[in-house]
Formats: C-alpha cells, structure tokens, sequence
C-alpha cells in the first residue's frame, strides 16, 4: 500500500534512493543538493542499505569514482547542483561515452558569477550535450517517481547510459508538499537486482576500459551514441507503463494539459508548470483557449511528438529558466527546432523566467498568456526573446 | 602470495603489460610499469591516468593491459580507482564477490597527472583509506603534450614552457618534494624507487601490496625526448640519479623512514645533469651559480633524509 507522506523533494529523492539501494554512492555536498546526500548518508549510518559511500573531496572526484565503480559492476548514484554539475561536467561525457548507468538527482540551482544559490536551469541545461538522459520533474512526487524510473530506463540492456532527474532547487528540494511513497519491496521489485554488462572486476576476462581511438573509429563511437539516445524514448514509455500499474500514476515523455484544443499554449520545464496551470484554467474560464506542455524527457528530445502536440496551436510562447547569452533559451531552440519540420507550424516566442530563484508569479503566466492571445490574432510576435520579471 | 623475487622465477611469469605497446624507444616508464605488474601473484585492477603510459598502451582494439584496466581522464586516476575499490568492498560485504579472491588495486600516473591536475584527486584517495597502490612514474615534465613544465621539473632544466632564454635560464623553481608530502598524509607506506634498482623497486611493490591501505610509490621514469639523451640511457641516468642523492632510495612505512639503497660514494649532480640537453645550458659560465644552487638543494634534502631515516 501507498503511503501518505509529507516531505520536501531532497527527501523523497533520498527516500527513493534508500529504496533502491544501490551499491556505491558519491558524496559531496552543494546547496541546495546537500540535505538529500545527507539524509542517504544517514540511511547508511544506520545500516538501511547496503551501500558503500565514498565521500569525495570534489563534484569532479564523485563522477570520477562513480565512473570507476559503474565499471567495476554495480549500481551507483550520487546527487549535485550548480556548480558541483559544472565541475563534473569533463566526466559527465565520460560516463556516458563508457556507457555506464549512473543515477543522479540534480537539484537545479543557477550558475556563478555572481554567486546565487537559488533555482534555474542552468546547471542541467549547461549539461545536456553531455550524453546524459535527461528527466524532469515538476514537483516532490515526480522527482521520486522519475528517480525510481530512471534505474530501470539507464539500465536497460538497450540502453545502458547514465540518466539525471532534475527538480528545481529550493522551490521542489526545500518545500514540503503532500505525496506517495511506495513500499519498499515495490521499489525493489520494480527495479530489480543490477544487471552487469561488461564489469571491469570479471578478472578471468580482462577489460580495457577508456581507450585512445582517434580518427579511424572515434566518429562512429560518437554515432552509436546517438544511436542509443533514439531508443530511449520508447523505453521511458515502457518503464511509465510498468510503473503507472504499481502506483496508478501516468507518465510520458511530456505531459499536455488542456492543450489538445488549445489556441495558444505555453511550454515550461518543472515546478513553474504548476503555477501556469493554474493561470490556464483562469484564461479557459474567460473563454480563451489557452493551454500547456511541459517536457519530462529533455534528452533525449522527442521533436517529432512535441511538434505533433503543438502544430494545431496558433501561438506558442516557450519560457527558459536558463539563458544562453547571444542566443534563445536552451527550450526555446529545441522546441523552435521540432516545429521547423512542421508543415503548419505556430508562431513562437521566448521569454527568460526566474532566472537565480526569482519568483515565477501567477500575473507572469497572465502576461504571457495575453500576449499570446494578441500574437494570435495578429500574426505577428513583436520581440522574439524577452526578459520577464526583470527589473528594468 | 609473494612471487620469488629473481629473475629466473620472474622470467617465467606471462607478462600481465606485454610488448607490443607503443611507449617511445628506450622510455623508462614501461620498465617501471613491467617491474611493478611482475611482482606480484594478485589478480590486480589498473587505473591509468591520461599521459603517455596511457595512450600507448591501450589504443582503439588494441591493448597491452593483461589485466582488468581503465583509463577516465587526466586528474582522477586515484578518484577513478577509489570507485573500483569501494564496488569491489560493497560486492564482497553483500556476498556478490568471491569472498576468498583477493584484489589488488594500482593506479599509474605521470608526474603531470600527479603532482599537478591530479593532486587533489590523489590526496582524497589517500585521506580517505581506500587500499590501492599510487605509483606516479616521474619524467620530469609533461612529456606526453612535449615537454612543458609540471611542478616535478627540476630547478634549472629546460622545457618548452620554461625554455633556456637569453634571459631566463629554464626553471627557477626547485622541484616539489611529492614523496614528502605524501607522507604528511599519514599514510601506512610512501616509497621512492627507481628502474635501475630493480629488485629494490620489484621489494617496494611486493611490501605495498601486504599492507592494507593507501600507498604511494614515486619511481623516476627517464625520457629520452625531454631528457634530451640518448635512448639506451635511461638506466644508467636513473642510476646516476641515484647516487648523485638526487633521487634517493628510501621508503616510510608508518612514519619511519629508511633509506633502503645508499650510494657507496656520493657523486656530483652534475655527473646525472651533463648527460641531459636540458641542464645543456647549466654548463656555461654564466649559470653556474644555478648548477651550484642544484647542487645545495640536493645536499639539503639528502641531509635531512638521512637525518630523519632509522639506521640499521
């Protein structure tokens, strides 16, 4: 049975860990990422899984020796933001170019300089041609469900990649909100026992792990990579399957909400999905067709079926919590991307949100959704990318 | 499990890093490597840091590695292997390992990949006590990328990004004692060792591999390329380096030094020096008072050895 709780996000990511338990985990602390490592190495302190912990002296070291435990043959996790993702960022694409299943809950924080410690999606963002599944999460629920998910999805045989599962700092890791846990043999059996694939400790048939390959076979290591990445959506869909059946909870690879006859529609990552849904319904109750899709897996990036969910609309305002200086927001470019290939496509705006924690308000949502509905009517976006909440 | 160690016994043991690698004519490092892998019976893991040993030895299908070996990045060989370690003590804990085999665990790196970008990684895998074996095989610079100055590189010598100029006349810093400092971490066994002392070298590994914990080896590795000497020499040049104090033989086993090779005669350092195109310029005039401070810094740091070295 399905247990009523109330926790923050850090814990459920924790709680979802301890379930797992996997068998090594790195620990390095980082705001706002560090309170759910400590309550995992809490867990271990007090024998309620059998992990070993390594507790690194660097974000860079953790992914390094997660590395070498993945390779060595068991399930690893660790957990980071910010900073700590950008440090490891050398060894991101390591891991996945060594294809090694490694789990980690990124709590979504804003890069330096200057110095902020509150949520945007930078640091993933920063991170997503590093060959890294990516799942996001709107809320302490999702963020649990997603990191349960994501064992079965990275270690799947066709898949075999690492995955992270993003959940915004502060507003989701810090916030105690009302959720589900499942029961730990539900977890255990959903996710099964690791499945070894090419372990470095088989000592009577020694692997070689890391070569050096250069121009002859290096372009085709890098295709194969790419390769595996298109099947990873159908094996997300898979895994939701499965696990809607063991909590009654339905995920996909984005989810829609009032969107399937909607004129205007807003695309957002994570927690301010919530908020937006909110300001839908108000629009909806005024008449205006408005409506919304917020991407679960951002790598790889469904194209083609997020074009299909947005093409009937008239106007799309895509909104980044994550800038890219001297370009459009990472979101915007991979949705702007998808609908190109569309034959009857919306018009399409961006607009910069809550960057560094700044508060994502409901009469943001009310002054996108507005200007989508003039876009819509006119034909015409006036500035592709803007600034909203920003303090003139 | 110790292998007896002569070289009849050794000489019939299967290589576990064999020919075939790519490492440059008469390099020093693979003497090193070989020695090391020799000495034991262990089934044992290798990490190998980003560096000349690595990209030699195990390209695209090819590789010289007998045993289970990776290679991540530049700066984490010891962060890489403390991850292989711990799976292989949480496998063993939850019954998924063979609980009767025991595995030993090697890291090699550069002096670069050492001393520099992966002295951090380096000093938390010895503070955190994972049982592995660090063996930095030091060349003097980072002669992978050819030639450029690391903080192992002698006072003095002349690299490509502390050239000789009409100027500046190479380094002019002294090295960084890395064995020292290895040391001060309090770890059960730090030792320094070199190719031309074989059985010395061959005894180091052996010992390390009995005692339980972090262990750090420092093994002067000659490179012809930026030694700039000739290519049969990287014996007789470690030798020298030896018996001119300027790479004593000395290990720490719990805090207790000694010094395991003392030179019959203590020779000048400029008899390791004049042999190497990079102390070429050390030799005119106008630099002698560097060749001299060499000499000083030499002195002093075999002084202080000796004084702080147990005698038998």
């Amino acid at each position: 049975m399905a247990k009523v709780v109330a926790v923050t996000g850090n814990e459920a990511c924790a709680n979802a860990l301890r379930q797992v338990n996997p068998d090594v985990c790195g620990i390095y602390p980082i705001t706002p990422q560090t309170d759910m490592m400590q309550r995992f190495a809490s867990f271990i302190a007090d024998g309620k899984v059998d992990t070993e912990s390594i507790l690194v002296e660097s974000e860079h070291s953790s992914m390094s020796a997660c590395i070498g435990a993945a390779a060595a043959g068991g399930r690893v996790v660790t957990a980071t933001s910010s900073q700590g993702l950008a440090l490891m960022w050398e060894m991101l694409h390591i891991a996945s170019g060594d294809r090694l299943p490694i789990i980690m809950p990124v709590v979504n924080r804003a890069l330096s300089a200057p110095l902020n410690i509150h949520g945007d999606h930078s640091d993933a963002m920063g991170a997503r041609d590093t060959g890294w599944i990516q799942l996001w999460s709107e809320n302490a629920q999702e963020a649990y469900d997603n990191t349960i998910q994501a064992f079965r999805v990275a270690e799947h045989m066709d898949i075999r990649l690492p995955a992270m599962v993003c959940l915004d700092g502060f507003i989701i890791s810090h916030s105690i909100e009302r959720m589900e846990y499942l029961e730990d043999q539900q977890v255990k059996d959903f996710v099964g026992p690791f499945r070894n694939f090419l372990p470095l400790l088989d000592l009577d048939k020694p692997k070689s792990y890391g070569p050096l390959i250069l121009t002859d076979l290096y372009h085709e290591c890098k295709r194969a990579q790419h390769e595996v990445m298109t099947k990873v959506a159908d094996v997300v869909l898979e895994v939701a399957k499965d696990f809607e059946k063991l909590s009654g909870r339905k995920y996909g690879i984005f989810e829609t909400y009032r969107l399937e006859d909607a004129d205007i529609a807003i695309v957002i990552l994570n927690s301010a999905a919530g908020t937006t849904k909110d300001v839908i319904d108000e629009f909806r109750d005024k008449g205006i067709r408005a409506g919304l899709l917020k991407p679960r897996l951002f790598r790889p990036f469904p194209y083609t079926e997020i074009a299909d969910a947005l093409r009937h609309t008239r106007a799309v305002c895509v909104m980044d919590r994550a800038d890219s200086f001297g370009g459009y927001g990472p979101l915007f470019m991979e949705v702007s991307s998808a609908l190109y290939q569309a034959e009857k496509r919306p018009l399409l705006m961006n607009k910069i949100y809550g960057l560094g924690g700044r508060d994502y308000l409901p009469s943001h949502a009310a002054q996108v959704l507005t200007e989508l509905t003039t876009v819509a009517e006119s034909g015409k976006v006036s500035t592709i990318k803007e600034y909203i909440g920003v303090r003139e | 499990m110790a292998t007896p160690l002569t070289l009849k016994e050794l000489s019939k043991k299967e290589d576990r890093f064999t020919h075939g690698h790519r490492m440059c004519s008469g390099c020093g490092a693979p003497i090193v490597v070989k020695i090391a892998m020799m000495a034991t019976e262990y089934p044992v893991v290798v990490s190998n840091a980003t560096g000349c040993l690595e990209v030699s030895s195990c390209i695209s299908e090819f590789t010289a590695w007998n045993v289970p070996w990776i290679h991540t990045a530049f700066e984490n060989a010891a962060a890489t292997l403390s991850g292989v370690e711990t799976m292989y003590r949480s496998l063993k804990k939850q019954g998924r390992f063979d609980k009767d085999k025991e595995v030993k665990f090697i890291a090699f790196g550069g002096d670069g990949g050492t001393y520099d970008i992966g002295f951090q990684s380096l000093s938390g895998a010895m503070e955190r006590g994972h049982d592995m074996i660090y063996i930095c095989y030091d060349n003097g610079a980072y002669m992978n990328t050819g030639i450029q100055r690391s903080s192992a590189t002698p006072l003095g010598a002349d690299t490509t990004t502390c050239p000789a100029g009409s100027v500046i006349p190479g380094k002019l810093r002294a090295r960084k004692n890395l064995t020292k400092i290895m040391a001060a971490h309090d770890i059960p066994y730090v030792a320094q060792a070199s190719p031309s002392h074989w059985l010395d070298l061959a005894k180091k590994i052996q010992k390390a591999h009995e005692i339980k914990g972090p262990k750090f080896i420092n093994v002067i590795a000659p490179c012809n390329r930026g030694w700039r000497s000739k290519t049969n020499d990287a014996i007789q040049l470690s030798r020298l380096a030896v018996n001119t104090c300027y790479w004593p033989l000395y290990e720490i086993e719990n805090g207790v030094t000694r010094i395991t090779v003392t030179p019959k005669e203590k020779i000048s350092v400029a008899e390791f020096m004049k042999p190497q195109g990079r102390f070429k310029h050390l030799f005119s005039p106008e630099n002698e008072g560097l060749l001299q401070r060499v000499q000083d810094e030499v002195d002093r740091e075999w002084a202080k050895l000796q004084k702080e070295a147990k005698t038998d």
